[in-house]
């Protein structure tokens, strides 16, 4: 029967909630306690440690800017496995903090655990990074959020493809998914598009977090004459300083790695949670409804690019920010064909064109021309 | 019987100090040792909630803990727990998937089985790589996990991939009517049950019949064994092959009861937890069932710890490890006081 009275507290503290919430937004010019006592409770979860360097902190950084604003709390637990340990940390913070929404951020808490708490806590809200919610299948509280990252991994190949002496470019990436081959394909068209000689030499590690392969790879890449390496693994840390202590470029990943390079970091992909989370957290405590699937890029806040570092030449930037314009202004398209595959297969005929909402582009199985490397 | 006293009496005195030693540590942080072990039993045994969340914890943990009790029973040290329940959840969603259609009951009863004899015969391979090549079977059974580990991954991305799951590659699903709830109104599931069945059976097969005296011979002095005739091949691959069953049939869990399909998620640490249990519990079948539950316990708090105290995720290594020392080096006392020992 616990089920059930903990639901019925639940749905009751919900309502008191929604009550204070309600008096709150009403009373918002001339009460402050009124807006006070409507605090709005948010968990956030991560699949690893919060000072990564990588995805975690990234979502981390997002975290803690909620703490600046005074009407909302957030707790957070880090290194919380895909596994049952996920449904009761989700459980724990809606039943022992209170929490109204829920950020799982890892990949794979989505199926089954968010899905499977969703039907369990109808009242709570699921927001999940990465996933994509079908309206069809999914319950209507939980919703999907992501950004197009490779748009600024795009802006980085552009300035490796300038700074490279070699032409060879490595890319260190955990396993051949949709979003590692997206990223792999736009550093390899942002590099080819300065110089088409450029090639991209790809390594998969297997694994998310897997530092000695990483530190391997990083490092038979540069043996094969690689002079700049990026990466899509959770922390960046390990290849970006590997390629510092050999003295080559490097390009970051997730967050902003450069001080783990001072010499050699060019520039980076990064994400700018704080900005997606804040606008969660004003949807609630506004009461106004949550969209169930938020996209986004450079334009909308996102995604950022890191600043450049002090190697990049004056040429790379003024290529790299012209890139950036057209992508603020929203008219920059990367899957633009012709564009062939590493097998020399036309995959975009020419004049077709697959813009970022695109969800073909989301379950991409090829690489591009230009990146040696293989899919399977 | 005659040394359930010491047993007691050194085991709880371990646990004293040990915690003792975790209130230092504690102290250390800058936090007060009495409200962090208030939160501790809030967030492991404080409230029906937490109680759940610490059983469905220990549940994947009595039975990765077999795999170590059980070839220690016969002097092997086997460390290969997780590479079990990899091996046993991968063959056991196959056979999940592949019979789908096929009534529940028919489905579970296959997939357990066949979890129990892969995982089964994985650490089996272990025990005869030991018996009849004097491979040392800590380092095979580590270095088995690693191997379990990839096969999982390379099917599991590669020809077993459902292409459904883009980006979290993983088996196609057993079917939603083929898993295993929960076990009524909680929301632990029945992988519970199955914990603690298989621990009480073990534990009469350990102790109550020939074959668990023989298996005590054997670990005792293998040479002894050989001249009393014991089948010592037989009963060493046997404890082996019961230790991976047990193991694998945790795997099966995940699949079943958990996630409906295999991934990644299988090689979550399940394993190496097991053997902390196994090493508290002395190698008792039975005593593995409480240590589960205190280490699911410590588990389950370890996420209210960092939330209400801001302490790192790595308080709950701490712990774990702290306990775990104290009570390996606790082992040296035992038959060292008079006063201990039962008077014959």
């Amino acid at each position: 029967m616990f089920n059930e009275k903990q639901l019925v507290l639940n749905r009751r503290l919900f309502i008191q909630g929604c009550t204070a919430a309600g008096v709150g937004a009403c009373g918002a010019m001339s009460s402050l306690s009124a807006v006070a006592a409507a605090k709005v409770t948010m968990g956030f979860i991560y699949v690893g440690p919060r000072d990564d360097y990588g995805y975690n902190q990234a979502h981390f950084e997002g975290k803690s800017a909620l703490a600046k604003l005074d009407w909302a709390k957030a707790v957070d637990e880090e290194n919380v496995p895909e596994t049952i340990e996920v449904q009761k940390t989700m459980e724990s913070m809606i039943n022992l903090d209170g929490a109204q929404v829920l950020f799982p951020t890892s990949f794979g808490y989505f199926d089954p655990h968010i899905l499977a708490m969703a039907k369990r806590y109808p009242e709570i809200t699921f927001l999940h990074c990465g996933g994509l919610w079908d309206a069809q299948k999914h319950p209507k509280n939980v919703g999907s959020y992501f950004g197009y990252i490779d748009e600024p991994v795009y802006v980085a190949g552009v300035v490796a493809g300038h700074m490279s002496k070699s032409k060879k470019l490595g890319f260190i990436a955990a396993m051949p998914i949709p979003q590692v081959l997206r990223n792999i394909n736009s550093f390899a068209l942002g590099a080819r598009s300065a110089d088409p000689s450029v090639t991209v030499t790809v390594v998969f590690t297997g694994g998310w977090s897997n530092p000695v392969k990483e530190a391997e790879s990083a490092n038979s890449l540069i043996d094969q004459g690689a002079d700049v390496l990026t990466c899509h693994v959770d922390s960046p840390k390990v290849v970006v300083e590997t390629a510092e202590k050999r003295g080559v470029f490097s390009c970051g990943y997730h967050t902003n790695a450069s001080v783990l390079a001072p010499k050699g970091f060019l520039t980076g992909a990064e994400w700018n949670w704080s900005g997606v989370y804040t606008n969660y957290a004003q949807l609630i405590r506004d009461g106004k409804p949550i969209p169930n699937l938020i996209r986004g890029g450079l334009k909308e806040g996102v995604v950022k690019v890191s600043p450049y570092g002090s190697a990049v030449s004056p040429a790379a930037k003024e290529a790299a920010d012209a890139v950036i314009k057209q992508f603020m202004e929203g008219n920059m398209v990367v899957y633009k064909g012709p564009i062939k595959d590493n097998t020399g297969k036309e995959v975009i005929a020419a004049g077709a064109q697959h813009a970022q909402q695109d969800i073909w582009l989301e379950s991409m199985d090829w690489l591009a021309e230009g990146v040696v490397g293989t899919t399977k | 019987m005659t040394a359930l006293r010491e047993t007691w009496i050194i085991s709880l005195a371990a646990l004293a100090l040990a915690f003792s030693l975790v209130a230092i540590f504690f102290a250390t942080t800058g936090n007060s040792p009495w409200e962090v072990f208030y939160t501790l039993y809030r967030g492991a045994f404080g409230s029906w909630f937490s109680w759940q969340n610490t059983l469905v914890r220990a549940a994947p943990l009595m039975l990765t803990a077999l795999c170590t009790v059980l070839p220690a029973r016969v002097g092997l040290i086997v460390i290969g727990g997780e590479g079990a329940v990899v091996v046993g959840g991968l063959c056991s969603a196959l056979v999940g998937i592949t019979l789908q259609d096929q009534s529940p009951v028919l489905v579970i009863t296959a997939m357990v089985l066949t979890g129990a004899i892969t995982g089964g015969m994985w650490i089996a391979a272990v025990g005869a790589l030991r018996y009849f090549r004097n491979v040392n079977e800590t380092i095979s059974s580590l270095l088995l996990n690693y191997i379990a580990i990839a096969i999982l991954n390379f099917l599991v991305i590669g020809i077993l991939k459902d292409p459904a799951t883009l980006n979290n590659p993983s088996t196609h699903s057993i079917g939603e009517q083929n898993m295993i709830g929960q076990i009524g109104d909680t929301s632990i599931h029945w992988g519970l049950a199955y914990g603690i069945i298989v621990c009480v059976m073990l534990w009469i097969l350990c102790r109550r019949s020939t074959f668990g005296f023989a298996a005590d011979v054997v670990g005792g002095n293998i040479r002894a064994a050989r001249l009393a005739g014991l089948p010592v091949a037989k009963v060493l691959l046997w404890c082996c092959f019961l230790g991976g069953a047990a193991a694998g049939i945790a795997g099966v869990l995940e699949v079943a009861a958990v996630h409906g399909r295999a991934n990644s998620a299988l090689n979550a640490g399940y394993g190496y937890a097991g053997i902390l249990v196994a090493f508290l519990a002395r190698q008792n079948p039975l005593a593995v069932i409480p240590y589960a539950i205190l280490l699911g316990g410590i588990q389950a708090s370890g996420g209210l710890l960092q939330r209400a105290h801001d302490l790192p995720d790595a308080t709950v290594n701490v712990i774990q490890g702290i306990i775990f020392m104290v009570i390996l080096s606790s082992e040296m006392f035992y038959g060292r006081f008079k006063w201990l020992q039962a008077k014959n």
